[in-house]
């Protein structure tokens, strides 16, 4: 087989399924609403955690999106252990409110915030983003968030403000995987301002319309779309900006695998596994494989960043 | 029934039987059956799954010499080739896996995998070294090649030393699984080494001749 040029597979249009389910997550918040008005003999949909969001077709592919069981069940969250299938089974563990976020560095506005001040008046949206692992698989995922640019303005970051690091919850009582060395933890990740600034950046709150699942990086991750998976850090409690570029987990424990920019791209591979092609998780039989795309098909809005960088040495 | 019956009517079905029981499990998963599932990425669990099942076999039948020595049940020889045989099964189901489900057949992949990819260089090494094993496994080959036979079957220590490596090396950050398999096989090659170095022990001079014969069934 020859890599195919990317078309529109019949793996990608919608069955009927999948379409009504949409309408049924879109009209999720509603539901929600109505549900009290509704007679008790028929039970809804468990609607508690259903967000209220509009979809953003401006920042949507139109891929198929993955199912939620896939979404939801394979995840490296490695502090919920290191198998794909660990963390749905024992990320319930997690207490994700009451969840405080701590912000400190080069901005005006520091401190310990509650999120769900730092919630209150967000405006949702619902953006499809591919999702390329750097271990050449990939999703896409209905995510539901809101744009890092406007949180991280909140804050008013200094001008020596150049980069910013997030860390994930250390608390091995709730992440039992954090009890073995496996990782540096707490899990930490960066972003340049510009990076992090960038409209394609999403904080995400929510996945299918509903509260993110545990195992998916609840209460708050960061979804960097163009960038291999790891750098989309999860169960985030502190944002801290920086004058120089912060350490990256991954990049602490295998220098030369892995990059502080970890952009997807297929002429530099991994120095075990080529990154030229991925497997689609849930595309049929023998179709699964297709070609990676460069900045994971968002180099058309992110590729300036880059601009006169070696990204054969910035990897 | 004399020890000959009892291996070749009881005891070697059961063990082929026993042998095929992985590859049913992941049948089921395949197909739903029994509640058992393959998670979101069936190739993988199925490569995987396959992979390691080759390295428990290798293990397995490096285990026999010394468990016959060990147990005094020198008759455990018959069902060495069986296993031998069932590692060359999986690891080939384990690289079709890879080529036709994971790659889909795409043979420029395939050839940049084994050139540029050094755990898969290593993998497909142990794999290619298995076969004239596996060819050379009937008392046929057995008679013909006479002491060359055991000579060239010491490779299965190299083998099951590539296949560790080969496993330890594609784990993206956490090593404690390969680390248990390169543990069990430096038990078990440090066994041979300790016994080639202490002697063997005088038990074991009356079964030597049965450790070095062909196995006739």
């Amino acid at each position: 087989m020859t890599l195919r040029e990317p078309r529109i597979a019949p793996s990608e249009i919608t069955p009927p399924e999948v379409y009504f389910n949409r309408r049924t997550l879109i009209a999720g918040a509603l539901a929600s609403a109505a549900s009290s008005l509704l007679p008790a003999a028929e039970p809804p949909a468990p609607a508690a955690d259903a967000l209220r969001y509009t979809a953003n077709p401006r920042y949507s592919v139109s891929e198929q999106p993955n199912r939620l069981a896939e979404i939801a069940g394979y995840n490296n969250f490695y502090e919920f252990g290191t198998d794909k299938e660990s963390p749905s089974a024992t990320a319930h563990s997690l207490r994700t409110r009451p969840w405080s976020i701590s912000v400190q560095g080069e901005a005006e506005v520091r401190g310990t915030f509650d999120l769900e001040d730092l919630l209150k008046g967000q405006a949702l949206e619902e953006r499809i983003y591919r999702f390329r692992c750097v271990e050449a698989w990939s999703l896409v995922v209905p995510w539901v968030g809101f744009p890092l640019s406007g949180l991280l303005a909140r804050f008013k970051p200094t001008s020596s403000a150049k980069f910013v690091q997030f860390t994930t919850l250390y608390d091995p009582r709730q992440m039992p995987g954090q009890r073995e060395a496996v990782l540096n933890w707490p899990y930490v990740e960066g972003l340049r301002m510009d990076e992090a600034m960038h409209p394609l950046t999403l904080m995400v709150v929510g996945l299918y319309g509903r509260v993110l699942p545990n195992q998916d990086g609840a209460p708050l991750r960061l979804i960097v779309p163009w960038k291999y998976g790891f750098k989309s850090i999860k169960s985030i409690v502190k944002i801290a900006f920086t004058p120089t570029q912060p350490r990256n987990s991954w990049n602490i424990a295998a220098p030369n695998e892995y990059g502080f920019y970890a952009n997807v791209n297929p002429q530099v591979d991994h120095p075990r596994w080529s990154q030229a092609t991925e497997r689609r998780i849930g595309a049929p039989f023998l179709a699964a494989r297709r070609p990676t795309l460069p900045f994971n098909g968002y180099a058309a809005e992110v590729a300036s960043l880059y601009q006169g960088m070696d990204l054969r040495r910035n990897f | 029934m004399n020890v000959t019956q009892r291996y070749r009517f009881i005891y070697k079905p059961l063990v082929f039987i026993a042998s095929l029981l992985p590859l049913a499990w992941l049948l089921c998963g395949a197909f739903g059956w029994l509640g058992a599932s393959l998670g979101a990425d069936p190739v993988k669990k199925l490569e995987h799954e396959c992979g390691k099942t080759a390295l428990n076999f290798l293990l397995l039948t490096l285990a026999v010499s010394p468990v016959r020595a060990l147990a005094g049940l020198p008759q455990l020889l018959r069902l060495r080739r069986m296993l031998g045989l069932f590692a060359f099964f999986y690891a080939a189901l384990h690289f079709s896996i890879y080529l036709v489900l994971d790659l889909e057949l795409n043979w420029r992949l395939l050839g940049a995998d084994i050139a540029k990819r050094p755990y898969i260089t290593i993998g497909f090494t142990a794999l290619l070294l298995m076969l004239p094993l596996a060819l050379t496994s009937t008392n046929g080959m057995m008679r013909r090649l006479g002491r060359r036979w055991q000579t060239l079957h010491r490779l299965v220590y190299v083998i099951a030393v590539l296949g560790v490596w080969h496993f330890y090396w594609q784990v993206k950050r956490d090593v404690r699984e390969p680390l248990i398999y390169a543990g069990m096989l430096a038990l078990l090659l440090g066994y041979r080494y300790a016994r080639s170095r202490l002697g063997t022990p005088p038990r074991l001079t009356s079964t030597s001749g049965s450790a070095t014969a062909p196995e006739r069934t």
